[in-house]
């Protein structure tokens, strides 16, 4: 159960008028499908299981919203995939002034289709490209929009009661959309669980027409230069993460860490403090801040435990914790708690998992 | 040129604590700073300033020491600053806020309209990046959200070359005057201002604009009446229900503990050990 507060800090709740009547009508829950270069960023499958739950308590149909380019591999596959992760029918918007993102046709086709179809919830991931659509797809709809949000509900009323952290993640606040729709918010990637796959699912595919030649669209997309696929780094979607935090005293002693990690076939990461010292890329921050991870094993070494730290490991399946102060904010959140000296403990657990693991890898060549 | 840069005043959050028995945030004696995104604006909107020549004008909506925030950014070096504060304005979600804000800036055009419009990516207590994009909108502006490099600006030809981060990789994009720009952290840091840049500050009268200043006359689209969302409750995250077990390990062999802790993270989490065998074995 949630420590609820008996008086809200906050309520306006009771100032919920009827909804507009030229409301009344918005049905359905939907999922805008992010792609990556051909791929369905796998945010957009997190949703497509949270957006399932969202219809089926309010008894009604889940579409997945797939824009991009002409009918190409990318294109089809995504929708095959809204399908295979539940979706019961899909909305489609070709065109070749969609083959990268930009803003300007991006927000046409949604808040078109929007305005078309009436949805009454919309989703869509909290990454680069996600923020920069939402926020203007809800200016455009003039209606509000809930960034980052860690739940999803549905309330008696029918409402959706979006969730998300406030004041750096010390508070959590549940927001609602009153008398506008659609109701939309967006979700950062690993805060909901990947739903299973199922096969050879289809439905209907309703498409639609982008209303726009190139010549109305200002921003030209001069190239695009990828991250060098090398050093792409997995951390939001690693099983076993291993973490290092200030406790672990240098940069040299965050080896300790990187080795736990190796031996696991891991990822490693860090507590914000790290990044500003310079002892790691910002992109190995874990936290409100940082990365949001789901692994099934999260090892924090020498990490306070701080609530902008906690927001991001919240979904983990099992926290071990090791701090020297047996008063660490981390225990109180940590499954396993270990009060021992992390830089001394780091080189004994790699020690003692390759002990366990050279046996079992000896006996299977 | 001119730029206009939205800043906010934020509370640290990394000094904010929650009341134990009320939950709480407890304000008092929480220091304000400038949100520390919209520093990283400010710095490009003086690199803009250097390389092209123009000012700098920093808007704010905010209650009345929001001022402190602008006093600042005049100290770093900002030309002009404005204040937007109504008590209409209480309560502004996203939307509401994005409303009242490009109402300013048209305002804030009316004398010289700018070029472009700076802001945060996000801020660290709201932490939505909503307003930027909304502020595009409602002007009808070009947006450039997370900038990592503007690369030129052709004042003639009003056009504008940025390099922005997105899903995967660099995209480098061409886009017309006036645009909004959100920039993205590390891209800078802020310099420090110069000791006339602080008699400047010290001395320059901020002036404050209400809504009918800024020519609001839709009342019903600022504050609280303006923001689709309203926050219903508030609360704590939940302590776990299960306490953790606990190691007390200090003083111990490093040895042992350590078969003691796989010992317990495979009692309560069997699967795991396969995940260990097929990630040792790659
Ligand atoms: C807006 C904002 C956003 C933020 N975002 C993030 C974020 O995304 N991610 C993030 O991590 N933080 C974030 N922070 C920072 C956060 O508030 C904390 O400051 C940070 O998480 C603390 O890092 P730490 O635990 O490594 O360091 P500390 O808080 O200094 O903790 C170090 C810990 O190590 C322990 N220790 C010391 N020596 C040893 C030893 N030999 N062995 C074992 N333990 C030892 C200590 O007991 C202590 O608990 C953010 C802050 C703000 C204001």
């Amino acid at each position: 159960m949630e420590a609820e507060t008996k008086s809200p800090i906050v309520s306006r709740a009771g100032a919920k008028k009827e909804l507009p009547k030229h409301f009344r009508d918005n049905r359905h829950v939907w999922v805008f499908i992010e792609t990556e270069r051909g791929q369905v960023h796998p945010v957009s499958i997190e949703l497509l299981g949270e957006g399932r739950k969202l219809a089926d308590k309010l008894g009604v149909q889940l579409a997945g919203v797939v824009v991009g380019a002409a009918e190409g591999v990318g294109t089809l596959s995504a929708i095959a995939e809204t399908f295979a992760y539940g979706a019961d029918l899909a909305y489609l918007v070709v065109s070749p002034l969609l083959s990268d993102y930009r803003n300007e046709p991006f927000t046409k086709a949604l808040s078109d289709l929007v305005i078309l179809h009436k949805p009454e919830i919309l989703l869509l991931g909290a990454t680069s490209l996600g923020r920069d659509l939402a926020g203007s797809v809800a200016t455009t709809l003039e209606t509000g929009l809930t960034a980052d949000c860690t739940t999803l509900d549905v309330d008696a009323d029918g409402s959706l009661a979006a969730t998300r952290p406030t004041f750096g993640g010390s508070l959590l606040c549940t927001i609602y959309t009153l008398n506008c729709r659609p109701q939309m918010a967006t979700v950062r990637p690993r805060v909901m669980a990947t739903p299973q796959r199922v096969a050879n699912t289809t439905g209907p595919i309703i498409r639609h027409e982008l209303m726009m030649i190139e010549e109305e669209i200002v921003t030209k997309v001069l190239g695009f230069l990828p991250d060098g696929q090398s050093h792409r780094i997995n951390l939001a979607y690693a099983d076993i993460v291993v973490a290092g935090g200030l406790g672990i005293g240098t940069a040299e002693n965050l080896e300790r860490v990187k080795a736990v990690a190796k031996t696991l076939g891991g990822e490693f990461g860090c507590s914000r403090p790290l990044v500003q010292k310079g002892w790691m890329g910002v992109d190995r921050q874990i936290g409100q801040t940082g990365q949001t991870i789901r692994p099934k094993l999260y090892l924090a070494a020498g990490i306070s435990g701080a609530v902008q730290h906690r927001v991001g490991v919240d979904g983990a399946d099992l926290i071990v914790a090791i701090n020297i102060d047996s008063n660490a904010p981390i225990f109180d959140f940590a499954h396993v708690a270990v009060v021992a000296d992390a830089i001394g403990l780091l080189p004994a657990l790699t020690a003692a998992f390759t002990r366990r693991l050279v046996p079992h890898n000896q006996s299977m060549q | 040129m001119h730029i206009v840069v939205c800043i906010k005043q934020v509370p640290d959050s990394a000094q904010i604590r929650v009341h134990p028995v009320t939950n709480t945030i407890m304000r008092q004696g929480v220091p304000t700073i400038i949100n520390p995104y919209d520093l990283f604006a400010l710095e490009e909107a003086f690199k803009l300033r250097d390389r092209y020549g123009g000012e700098v004008t920093v808007l704010t909506m905010g209650p009345p020491m929001a001022k402190q925030a602008l006093e600042k950014a005049l100290a770093y070096g900002a030309d002009r600053a404005v204040l937007l504060s109504d008590r209409h304005f209480a309560g502004s979600d996203t939307l509401a806020t994005s409303f009242a804000i490009s109402r300013a800036i048209s305002k804030i055009g009316r004398s010289r309209t700018p070029e472009i419009v700076l802001a945060g990516k996000q801020t660290i207590d709201g932490d939505t990046a909503q307003v930027g994009p909304g502020i595009a909108k409602r002007l009808e502006m070009q947006q450039l959200t997370y900038a990592t490099k503007i690369v030129s600006v052709d004042l003639h030809a009003r056009e504008i070359a940025v390099e922005r981060r997105s899903e995967g990789g660099t995209q480098m994009l061409k886009s017309r005057l006036p645009c909004l720009i959100t920039v993205l952290e590390g891209v800078n840091t802020i310099r420090r201002g110069s000791i006339a840049d602080a008699l400047r500050a010290a001395h320059s009268r901020i002036p404050t604009w209400r809504a009918g200043d800024v020519g609001i006359e839709e009342l019903g689209n600022c504050g609280l009446r303006g923001s689709p969302t309203v926050v219903k409750r508030v609360f704590a995250p939940s302590p776990r229900a299960d306490k953790a077990i606990r190691i007390e390990a200090i003083e111990k062999d490093s040895d042992q503990v350590a078969d003691d802790v796989i010992a317990l993270i495979l009692e309560h989490h069997p699967a795991l050990e396969a995940s260990f065998y097929l990630n040792g074995l790659t």
